[in-house]
């Protein structure tokens, strides 16, 4: 992570880069709201990493930046060594949202599909990585169910299942498991760190617990009120988790340390 | 139009869902069933209500404590329903061989193509300002005012212009016939809600949705074809509905309006000059014309089932 930037090969690259960022919202008009300020984060591939912050920080505006989903006032954003417009083009990420939003006309397998349909798979690549997209969020029975009728949870998995299905380098989740239960939600939190295991996939989580975030990340980037500002990242370096992880004294120093730094940004 | 409906596990565990049980045929028959039976129920309530008001009409001979009944009940204004039911088997006119159920049946379809021509160009042309007024904010605010204001136009003021336009109008090589500018006429009903609706269909998809067709940099067609049609099938359903009977509805009117022959509308107005010597033959025509709006309702009553099959039933 600490290598030269002129001596990495071109795949190394970083998986986002923000330079400088800051967005404005209503810029020169009345009503203008400073949401994010000098932003400047390097996330490299392969990480996990989470972002915190009181609410309205705009830690899911920082999300969106990185997704091109809205323009930066000022600054310089990278993904994948391009632009984040380009990135967004070359469909270079998958996205999670909040909500599953999961279309309720198509089934829970035509629903993973649709990214496929949108590049252009043929219909029996689309259907094979759908029935693998299934298993991995182990939901393989649901295939022809309608998204009415499962669960929040299991909408979130198939969510998650759509994001990951065109083995996007880089998986962007904004509050995916904010509408769940607690038991649900640890449950989800453990597939979720099954899954980037598996797949490698670099990760930028929006959260607001500060648990899941330690319990997820390899950094947690905790953010000021606002105008959002990036106040310290905390490394976690926890290894492989799994359910002692949540009890064990190391987990809850990190917790301590994120809460503190939450504490002194407010 | 996300599914935000927190079902429970338990809900899922069992092996129901569209594929495992269709709530089709099965669970629908008996209820089906009911539904005829109670239509034909009504059907005989009907003409006992008709039967029994001639009744009591002849009884006080039309006037009650010195008010005079609303309708007339002589065999000349309110001829007996089996009388109406007789001249559907006798010859149309003294020494024609056409029955006149075979005129009237054909009256009925002229009528119904004309209602589907006016139905299929509406909803060509509501569905097209639906997407344009999507599209483009502009569009909205300077089309829908006038959406809404062409349907204070009265039909009957339309229909001369119309005829008139298409009077020498010559398309492709396709000379303009009297019949497309009934057509014309009927899709002027049919398109409006269908533009109206479809435009709210349009709009209907939650932002995170189009966010997320953005963020698979999905273009304008993409998005329109896979998120914001099929959302917006929930709001043409009862828009299509209101749609195919104003077309019929515009398509009797325009007949009359227009003076086009072979249709029942021609044949109600046909008919009832001859009121006073044959009082029950108006009844056929119009009986026609009730059974035509039958068929169309049903029609669509089909539609609807096809189209929102696999849908959560949530919309009213």
């Amino acid at each position: 992570m600490t290598a030269e930037p002129a001596a990495t090969p071109e795949g190394e690259l970083p998986a986002v880069e923000l330079l400088a960022v800051a967005k404005t919202f209503h810029a020169g008009r009345g009503g203008q709201v400073d949401a994010l300020r000098d932003i400047n984060l390097v996330i490299e591939r392969g990480e996990f990493v989470s972002l915190i912050g009181p609410s309205g920080c705009g830690k899911s505006t920082l999300l969106r930046l990185i997704a091109n989903l809205t323009d930066p006032t000022a600054g310089h954003i990278a993904v994948n060594g391009k632009s984040a417009r380009q990135a967004r083009l070359d469909q270079d990420y998958g996205m999670a949202f909040q909500q599953a939003g999961l279309f309720e006309w198509r089934t829970v397998a035509k629903n993973i599909e649709l990214p496929l349909e949108l590049r252009g798979w043929d219909r029996a690549r689309r259907q094979a990585r759908a029935e693998e997209m299934l298993k991995l969020v182990k939901l393989g029975d649901f295939a022809g169910h309608h998204p009415w009728e499962l669960s929040g949870g299991m909408q979130q998995r198939v969510a998650i299942a759509r994001a990951l299905a065109f083995d996007p380098p880089l998986l962007l989740m904004d509050e995916p498991f904010g509408a769940l239960d607690e038991m649900t939600r640890e449950h989800m939190q453990a597939e979720l760190n099954r899954i980037c295991e598996e797949t490698g996939s670099t990760a930028v989580f929006v959260t607001h617990s500060i648990p899941e975030a330690v319990f997820l990340s390899d950094r947690v980037v905790v953010l000021s009120a606002r105008p959002g500002r990036i106040v310290t990242v905390v490394e976690v370096g926890l290894g492989a988790r799994n359910d002692d992880t949540r009890e064990s004294p190391e987990f809850f120093k990190k917790i301590t340390e994120v809460r503190e730094a939450l504490r002194g940004s407010a | 139009m996300s599914s935000l409906a927190p079902a429970g596990e338990a809900a899922v565990a069992a092996p129901a869902g569209p594929q495992a049980a269709p709530a089709g045929p099965q669970a629908g028959g008996p209820r089906r069933l009911r539904r005829v039976v109670m239509f034909l129920v009504a059907l005989v309530l009907l003409a006992a209500l008709w039967e029994g008001y001639k009744w009591f009409g002849q009884a006080v001979h039309g006037r009650v404590v010195g008010w005079s009944l609303p309708a007339r009940t002589d065999n000349g204004s309110m001829p007996h329903v089996w009388d109406i039911l007789r001249r559907f088997g006798q010859p149309e006119r003294r020494g024609s061989s056409q029955r006149i159920w075979a005129t009237v049946a054909a009256g009925a379809w002229f009528t119904l193509r004309m209602a589907m021509a006016g139905f299929a160009a509406g909803v060509t042309v509501g569905l097209a300002l639906a997407v344009v007024m999507q599209r483009f904010r502009v569009a909205e605010r300077g089309l829908l005012p006038y959406v809404v204001l062409s349907q204070t136009v009265p039909l009957v003021a339309l229909a001369p212009l119309v005829v008139g336009w298409g009077g020498n109008l010559t398309v492709f090589g396709l000379h303009w016939r009297l019949w497309m500018s009934v057509a014309v006429i009927a899709s002027y009903l049919a398109f409006f809600p269908v533009a109206v609706g479809g435009l709210r269909g349009l709009q209907a998809p939650a932002p995170e949705a189009v966010e997320l067709m953005d963020s698979y940099a999905a273009s304008w067609r993409q998005t329109l074809l896979k998120l914001r049609f099929p959302a917006a099938v929930p709001y043409l359903v009862p828009a299509l509905k209101l749609a195919a009977a104003s077309s019929v509805v515009g398509a009797l009117v325009a007949e009359i309006s227009t003076g086009t022959r072979g249709g029942i509308g021609r044949l109600i107005i046909e008919y009832s000059r001859e009121a006073t010597s044959d009082p029950a033959k108006v009844y056929t025509a119009m009986i026609g014309a009730a059974v035509l709006g039958l068929v169309v309702a049903g029609v669509v009553g089909v539609l609807d089932l096809v189209m929102m099959r696999q849908r959560p039933q949530v919309h009213a």
